[in-house]
């Protein structure tokens, strides 16, 4: 199956509106409510917010998915998914892609909080992000990434991220996940995790000088990259634990970024720190 | 010069280059259990021989290649940064890159070591180092991906508790890897920076940044 779909956002006033919004099936664009604690933009109201649904089960092998995303100066989008991705293999084999291209433009803000890629067991897939930001583009990018279901071997995944900014290469990274061929269960990728994720923020207020670096609980460090950017990158025993240690890294920023100061609370890290009503188990 | 006691030369960690400060993120992954016995401790350098290697090797046969270009030297410095996400990774980088350029403008003035940066990426020093001293550009990609598994291996007798001898045979065992590291490295060196290779290694770089805020550590990395 091939899918096409397009994403635009203009400043409109104070404010932002969605200007393309172009779903095709099985990628849903759907203009949505907030969702949880937001970095930054904090629910705010005047703000155009997108949840990106799935019309059907997949990518499958053989899939070819292409997202572009243009957040136009000045506007700001927040970007979310309904649910997590199921890799599965397709009918007659073969590998599927997802292709994101997307553009920030200067004084735009892009908060993407896509949900975990599951790579179940046979899946065979090929994930790249494409990221051009404006020298004055805010942006906040999370991956997540869990290596088969409950009891299961994972397939293959492939995930490329590549941000430039001001037409320089800032954050250039592939990981190679599953499959025989390399050694991703080894201690230098995951350390034997079923979980792993990063969050990527950038903003141009660091160009000055980036907030420090510090380790978070759980299997996790927060680091500014070679820009005014900071990476949080973590591993974990199941989806919760990750989410909650990529959490602790944004929330480790402080303000604006942080989500803590505001009054939010994730739904994933209740305050006395006990897991009573998390929706997955450990496997 | 004899090309190759040149490269003998370059390879020894005899060389006052600062390596032996290193042990690229062992004694970290030792200290958090994530290598404790001979079999993971030949995941480990396997692991980082194929992605630290792999885009050290690519960057150093690319730098090689761009000895004589100080203007594409920079643009491979900075696409090299973009690929070291751990900011103990890329300290540690070029601080073992200033030692290699200092003790090479030392021991064999070159116009071409005038070309690198006293702030160079390891990597970017070695590739100007061996066209400096009239190796090939595969030279290059096999001093570097060596350097990355023989840093470790060296520490490794210091964090574990393995004889040396063990430790040597992973490394012969490893042979086969470290050519085909060297080989696919070498092969890079003619592509556009922005095409070269950027493995992650997620759980290297969490242990880089736990390492770097312990005060109490054998090795600097």
């Amino acid at each position: 199956m091939f899918a096409r779909a397009a994403l635009g956002v203009q400043r409109h006033g104070a404010g932002s509106r969605v200007s393309v919004l172009r779903s095709h099936a099985p990628m849903v664009l759907r203009p949505t409510n907030p969702k949880g604690a937001e970095p930054l933009v904090r629910r705010a109201a005047d703000v155009a917010r997108v949840s990106l649904a799935a019309g059907a089960a997949g990518p499958l092998g053989g899939d070819d998915y292409h997202l572009e995303v243009h957040v136009g100066a000045g506007s700001v989008l927040v970007l979310n998914e309904v649910s997590a991705t199921l890799l599965l293999p397709g009918p007659s084999g073969g590998r599927s892609r997802m292709r994101v291209i997307v553009r920030v433009d200067d004084d735009a803000t892009l908060i993407w909080l896509p949900e975990p890629l599951i790579a179940a067991s046979g899946c065979d897939h090929l994930h790249e992000i494409d990221v051009t930001l404006g020298e004055r583009a805010r942006l906040l990018l999370r991956e997540e990434v869990r290596l088969g279901r409950l009891h299961e071997q994972p397939g293959r995944i492939s995930q490329r991220l590549s941000v430039r900014r001001g037409g320089e290469p800032l954050y250039v990274q592939r990981l190679d996940l599953g499959g025989e061929e390399t050694p991703w269960r080894g201690p230098v990728i995951t350390g034997g995790r079923r979980c792993i994720g990063n969050v990527l923020v950038v903003d141009p207020a660091w160009t000055q000088g980036t907030p420090p670096g510090r380790m978070l609980d759980g299997t996790g460090a927060l680091a500014p990259l070679a820009g005014p950017a900071m990476l949080v990158t973590a591993v974990a025993e199941d989806t919760r634990g990750l989410r909650r240690t990529l959490d602790a890294g944004i929330d480790a920023l402080g303000d604006p970024w942080s989500t803590a100061s505001s009054g939010d609370r994730h739904p994933a890290s209740p305050p006395d720190g006990s897991s009573t009503t998390g929706m997955e188990r450990s496997t | 010069m004899s090309m190759g006691a040149a490269l003998l030369l370059l390879a020894d960690g005899r060389l006052p280059s600062g390596g032996y400060a290193h042990s690229g993120g062992l004694e970290s992954a030792v200290r958090m259990g994530e290598v404790h016995d001979t079999s993971t401790l030949e995941a480990f350098l396997h692991a980082r021989a194929v992605s630290v290697g792999l885009v050290s090797g690519a960057f150093a046969a690319a730098a090689h290649a761009a000895a004589s270009q100080p203007a594409l030297l920079d643009e491979l410095d900075r696409a090299l940064d973009a690929r070291m996400p751990a900011a103990a990774a890329r300290t540690t980088s070029r601080a073992l890159g200033r030692q290699l350029g200092r003790v090479l403008r030392s021991i064999h003035p070159d116009p071409l070591l005038e070309n690198l940066s006293h702030q160079a990426h390891q990597a970017i020093a070695y590739g100007v180092a061996a066209a400096s001293l009239g190796l090939a550009t595969a030279d290059a990609a096999r001093l570097m991906v060596h350097e990355t598994v023989a840093g470790p291996a060296a520490a490794a007798a210091k964090v574990l508790s393995v004889d040396p001898f063990e430790v040597h045979a992973i490394l012969v065992r490893l042979v086969p890897v470290l050519d085909e590291t060297s080989r696919l490295a070498a092969e890079a060196a003619l592509q556009d920076p922005q095409d070269l290779p950027a493995p992650a290694t997620p759980l290297l770089d969490v242990l880089a940044e736990l390492h770097a805020h312990r005060e109490v550590r054998l090795f600097a990395s």
